[in-house]
C-alpha cells in the first residue's frame, strides 16, 4: 500500500509539472460564463498555433513553447489570481482578451516588466508607446474600428445629417468608441444616438424599441458574448435591415449570427485580419495538431472568426519572440526581451506568406512611439445560406487626424495622473 | 482539557466581561494576532497576497459590516455591492482630489461617506421589513451602480468610465498602485480588519448591539421596552455601511487597482457577501471571518487541485467549482443552519469537556 501511494504521488507530480518548456505564453481564457462563446474559439486558436510550432518547428528558435491556461470567466478578480499565479512561471506576454482585466494589468504588468498585447481591445490610448511602455495594441484598436465603420459608411454615400445609433456594452469596453464617434459626428455632421446595454446583455428590448421608433440609418454595435446574439436576434425581430447594422470585430463571429438563422443574412462586421480557413497554415494545423489529437478544447472551432483571431494573436506573439531572439542573440528570452521584440516587430507580406498566412492581415511595423500599428480596418459580411463570413471591403486606413489627438490627450492624462516619464528616446 | 475555566478566576468586572474570558482562548487569539502581524508579512509573496490574503481580509470587513445589519439587527440587505461601490468611488474621488493626504484618512472618510449613503437608503427600513426591505435595498444596489455608470464626475470624465487607483502612501510607504510591496498592502488591510473587528465586537456586545438584537428578535417588543427603532435601525445601517464602505475602498484601491462599477460591484457581489455571512454564521464576528475565508479560499484550492495538480481542463474545473461550492452551501445550510460559527461553538463546548465528557 505504501508502495502504491508512493507511485501515485510520483505520478501526480509528473502529471502536474508541465512539459519542460522555456517560452511561456499564458492564456487567460474564459471557457465559462456569458462570454464563453467568444472566449473558447480565441483560446483554442491561441493554443493550437503554439502546439503547431512545437510539433512542426520544434518551438520558436529551438525552444519549446508552453501555453498554461487559466480560467478568468471574464471576471477581473479571477484575472488577478490568474496573473499572479502565472507570472512566476516566466510569462512572456499576457493577452487577457478582456478590456477590464487589461485595464487592471496595465500598471501591474508594467511594474513587473511583462508586456501586454491587447489586440483590438484594451486601453486604446496605449497605442502611445511613449507613455505605455509595456502595452501593445497593434494592429488596430477600438477607435480605428469606430472610424473604419464611419469611413465605410461614407464610401457608401453621404452621411451628413444621417442618424447613427451606437449599441454598446455598458462597460469600459463599450464606452471606448464614444469619444471618437462624437468627434467624427462633429466632423462629418451625422447625428449620434447612444444606447447602452448592461452586462451581460440578454435584456435589450428597450434599446431595440428605441431603434424601431427612431429608425436610425445605421446601427453600430460594440458588443461581446451573449449580447451579440441577442442584438442580432432583436434586430431581426424589428426587421431592421441587416445591411445597415455593423458590428465591431468582437461582434462578428459565427456564434453571433447563427442563432438568428437566415434573418441574420447581410449583417456586417469589421475585422483586422482574414476570415475563413482558406490559408495554407490550416493544412499544417490539421496535420500536426488535430490529427495528432492535440487540438485545444473540443477542436470544433477551427477556421471560425475568433479562432483565426486567436491564431493571429499567437502568430504575432511568436513573431515578436523570434524578433526578440534575433535582437538579443539568445533563444531563451525573458519578458523584458520579449517587450523589445514586440516593439521592433515587422510584419511583411513575405513573412506572412512564409508562415502559411498570405494576406491574413495588414503589413505593419511597431515602433517605440507607436504601439498601435497602422489601424487598417476591413469589413466582412455574413452570408446566412453559405454560413460564411466574407471580406467585402479591403483593409483601409482610418481617420488618424481625429484619432491621434484623442490618443495623445488620453495618454497624456494617464501619464500626468501616474507620473510616467517618457520612455522613448 | 482545552477551554477549561478551572483555575481561571476573574477578580474584577472588566476581566469577567472581556471578549475572551477563558485564558486558553485569549492566548490563542493573541497567537493568531501575532502570526498575522509579525510572521505572515515576512513570508508572503505577491501571489499569496493578491490571490488569498487581500480578498480574504477585504471580504471579511464587508462580511462584518453586513453581519451587523443582517445578523445583529435583522434588516435584510441586498445593497452590499452598491455600498461597496460608494466606498470605492468616494475613495477614488478623495485620492485624486487630495493626493498628498494619507490613504488611511481617505479610506476612513470613504467609510463615513458610505455610512451617510447607507443611512439614506436605510430610511425605508422604518416602514418596511423582511423581503420588502430586501427589495428596497436591491433598488439601492441598482441605483448606485447606475449612478456611477451614468455621471462622469464620479470617474473624473475618463473615456472608458473605469476608475484606476494612482499611487498613494501611508507614512511614506506605497499601499496603492502597481509598485506596492506585498507586506505593505497586507498590513494595511490587516490594520483595517483588526480595527473593524474590534469595533464591531465591542459595539455588538454593548448597549447598541443589545438594541439591534432586540429589534431583530421582535421590533414591537423592543419598542415597548424603550428601544427607539429609528435610532437603532439607522445606526445599524450607518455602522454596517461604514464597514462596507471601507471594504469597498480597499477592494478598489488596494486589491484590484482598477474597477468598473457594473462588473466589480454588481448584484453578484451583494450575494457573495450575503452567502459569506449565511455560511459563516449570522450574528457572529467569527462567522464573518469564517464565511469570507470559505468563499475566498475554496475556489483557489479547487483550482489548484483541479488544474495544477490533476491537470484537468480549465473549463471543467470552473464548472466543477460552481457545482461543489453550490453543493457545499446547500449541505451546510441543511446540516448546520447556524453556519461555521455554530460548528466552532459546538467544537469548543466538546473540547471543554474532552477527554472526560461525563
Amino acid at each position: 500500500m505504501k508502495m502504491k501511494l508512493g507511485t501515485m504521488a510520483v505520478a501526480a507530480v509528473m502529471a502536474a509539472s508541465p512539459v519542460m518548456a522555456d517560452l511561456v505564453f499564458p492564456s487567460l481564457s474564459y471557457r465559462t460564463g456569458p462570454y464563453a462563446a467568444g472566449g473558447i474559439p480565441f483560446a483554442d486558436g491561441y493554443a493550437d498555433y503554439f502546439n503547431l510550432l512545437n510539433a512542426r518547428d520544434g518551438g520558436i528558435g529551438g525552444v519549446m513553447t508552453s501555453v498554461p491556461e487559466c480560467e478568468t470567466g471574464y471576471n477581473t478578480e479571477k484575472g488577478v489570481e490568474c496573473y499572479e499565479s502565472t507570472k512566476g512561471e516566466g510569462a512572456l506576454v499576457y493577452q487577457p482578451l478582456s478590456t477590464g482585466i487589461t485595464y487592471q494589468l496595465i500598471p501591474k504588468a508594467t511594474a513587473d516588466g511583462i508586456p501586454i498585447h491587447s489586440m483590438g481591445y484594451g486601453r486604446t490610448s496605449a497605442a502611445n508607446g511613449d507613455v505605455f511602455s509595456n502595452v501593445f495594441n497593434y494592429p488596430a484598436n477600438y477607435w480605428n474600428g469606430a472610424s473604419g465603420a464611419i469611413n465605410y459608411l461614407m464610401s457608401q454615400g453621404d452621411i451628413a445629417g444621417k442618424k447613427i445609433a451606437l449599441v454598446y456594452h455598458n462597460s469600459a469596453y463599450g464606452k471606448e468608441p464614444i469619444r471618437t464617434l462624437e468627434e467624427l459626428s462633429k466632423k462629418h455632421g451625422f447625428e449620434l444616438t447612444l444606447l447602452p446595454v448592461d452586462h451581460p446583455g440578454q435584456e435589450q428590448k428597450s434599446q431595440w424599441l428605441q431603434i424601431r421608433r427612431e429608425k436610425p440609418d445605421n446601427v453600430i454595435m460594440y458588443g461581446w458574448g451573449v449580447m451579440n446574439q441577442v442584438a442580432v436576434q432583436e434586430a431581426a425581430n424589428i426587421r431592421y435591415p441587416m445591411e445597415d447594422f455593423i458590428g465591431i470585430w468582437w461582434s462578428g463571429s459565427e456564434n453571433d449570427v447563427l442563432p438568428a438563422g437566415d434573418a441574420a443574412n447581410g449583417y456586417k462586421a469589421l475585422t483586422f485580419h482574414g476570415v475563413g480557413s482558406d490559408f495554407p497554415v490550416f493544412a499544417d494545423i490539421q496535420k500536426y495538431v488535430v490529427d495528432a489529437g492535440n487540438a485545444a478544447g473540443a477542436g470544433d472551432q477551427i477556421g471560425t472568426v475568433l479562432y483565426n483571431r486567436g491564431l493571429y494573436a499567437a502568430m504575432l506573439a511568436a513573431e515578436a519572440a523570434k524578433t526578440a531572439q534575433e535582437i538579443h542573440g539568445t533563444a531563451d528570452i525573458t519578458a523584458a526581451m520579449m517587450r523589445d521584440g514586440m516593439e521592433a516587430l515587422e510584419i511583411t507580406e513575405a513573412k506572412m506568406a512564409a508562415l502559411g498566412l498570405p494576406g491574413f492581415g495588414p503589413e505593419f511595423n511597431v515602433s517605440c512611439a507607436n504601439h498601435g500599428g497602422p489601424g487598417l480596418v476591413g469589413m466582412t459580411q455574413w452570408d446566412a445560406s453559405a454560413k460564411t463570413w466574407s471580406l467585402i471591403n479591403e483593409f483601409a486606413p482610418s481617420d488618424m487626424d481625429v484619432i491621434q489627438p484623442l490618443i495623445d490627450e488620453d495618454s497624456a492624462a494617464y501619464a500626468a495622473e501616474n507620473n510616467i516619464a517618457s520612455s522613448c528616446k | 482539557m482545552f477551554y477549561r475555566e478551572a483555575g481561571d478566576f476573574s477578580t474584577s468586572y472588566p476581566e469577567d466581561s472581556q471578549t475572551f474570558p477563558i485564558r486558553f482562548d485569549r492566548y490563542r487569539y493573541y497567537l493568531v494576532l501575532f502570526v498575522a502581524i509579525f510572521v505572515i508579512p515576512f513570508t508572503i509573496n505577491d501571489y499569496w497576497v493578491n490571490s488569498i490574503f487581500l480578498p480574504f481580509l477585504i471580504y471579511a470587513i464587508a462580511a462584518i459590516g453586513l453581519n451587523i445589519l443582517v445578523g445583529y439587527c435583522g434588516q435584510v440587505s441586498l445593497g452590499t455591492g452598491g455600498f461597496m461601490a460608494v466606498g470605492a468611488y468616494a475613495c477614488y474621488k478623495l485620492m485624486t482630489a487630495f493626493p498628498e493626504v494619507s490613504m488611511l484618512i481617505h479610506v476612513l472618510i470613504a467609510g463615513l461617506i458610505t455610512a451617510g449613503v447607507g443611512v439614506l437608503f436605510g430610511l425605508p427600513s422604518l416602514r418596511i421589513k423582511g423581503f420588502y426591505l430586501a427589495v428596497a435595498t436591491l433598488a439601492a444596489q441598482f441605483f448606485l451602480v447606475w449612478l456611477f455608470n451614468r455621471v462622469p464626475w464620479f470617474y473624473n470624465y475618463s473615456a472608458s468610465g473605469q476608475i484606476s487607483a494612482p499611487e498613494r502612501t501611508v507614512f511614506g510607504i506605497e499601499v496603492t498602485g502597481p509598485n506596492t510591496e506585498a507586506w505593505a498592502t497586507y498590513l494595511f488591510c490587516l490594520a483595517f480588519v483588526i480595527f473593524s473587528a474590534v469595533i464591531a465586537r465591542n459595539l455588538t456586545r454593548g448597549a447598541f448591539g443589545r438594541k439591534w438584537m432586540a429589534i431583530r428578535d421582535m421590533d414591537i417588543a423592543a419598542e415597548i421596552i424603550g428601544v427607539n427603532p429609528l435610532r437603532a435601525k439607522l445606526s445599524a445601517f450607518a455602522v454596517s455601511s461604514f464597514f462596507i464602505g471601507i471594504s469597498g475602498a480597499l477592494f478598489f484601491a488596494v486589491y484590484l487597482g482598477a474597477v468598473e462599477v457594473g462588473e466589480a460591484f454588481g448584484i453578484t457581489k451583494s450575494f457573495t457577501v450575503l452567502f459569506m455571512i449565511i455560511i459563516g454564521g449570522l450574528g457572529s464576528i467569527f462567522g464573518s471571518f469564517a464565511g469570507a475565508a470559505f468563499l475566498v479560499v475554496l475556489p483557489v484550492v479547487l483550482k489548484l487541485v483541479g488544474v495544477d495538480w490533476l491537470g484537468w481542463p480549465t473549463d471543467i474545473v470552473a464548472h466543477l467549482q460552481l457545482v461543489i461550492v453550490g453543493a457545499l452551501i446547500v449541505i451546510f445550510l441543511i446540516a448546520e443552519p447556524h453556519g461555521l460559527a455554530q460548528l466552532w461553538r459546538v467544537a469548543k463546548e466538546k473540547l471543554r469537556l474532552w477527554p472526560f465528557p461525563h
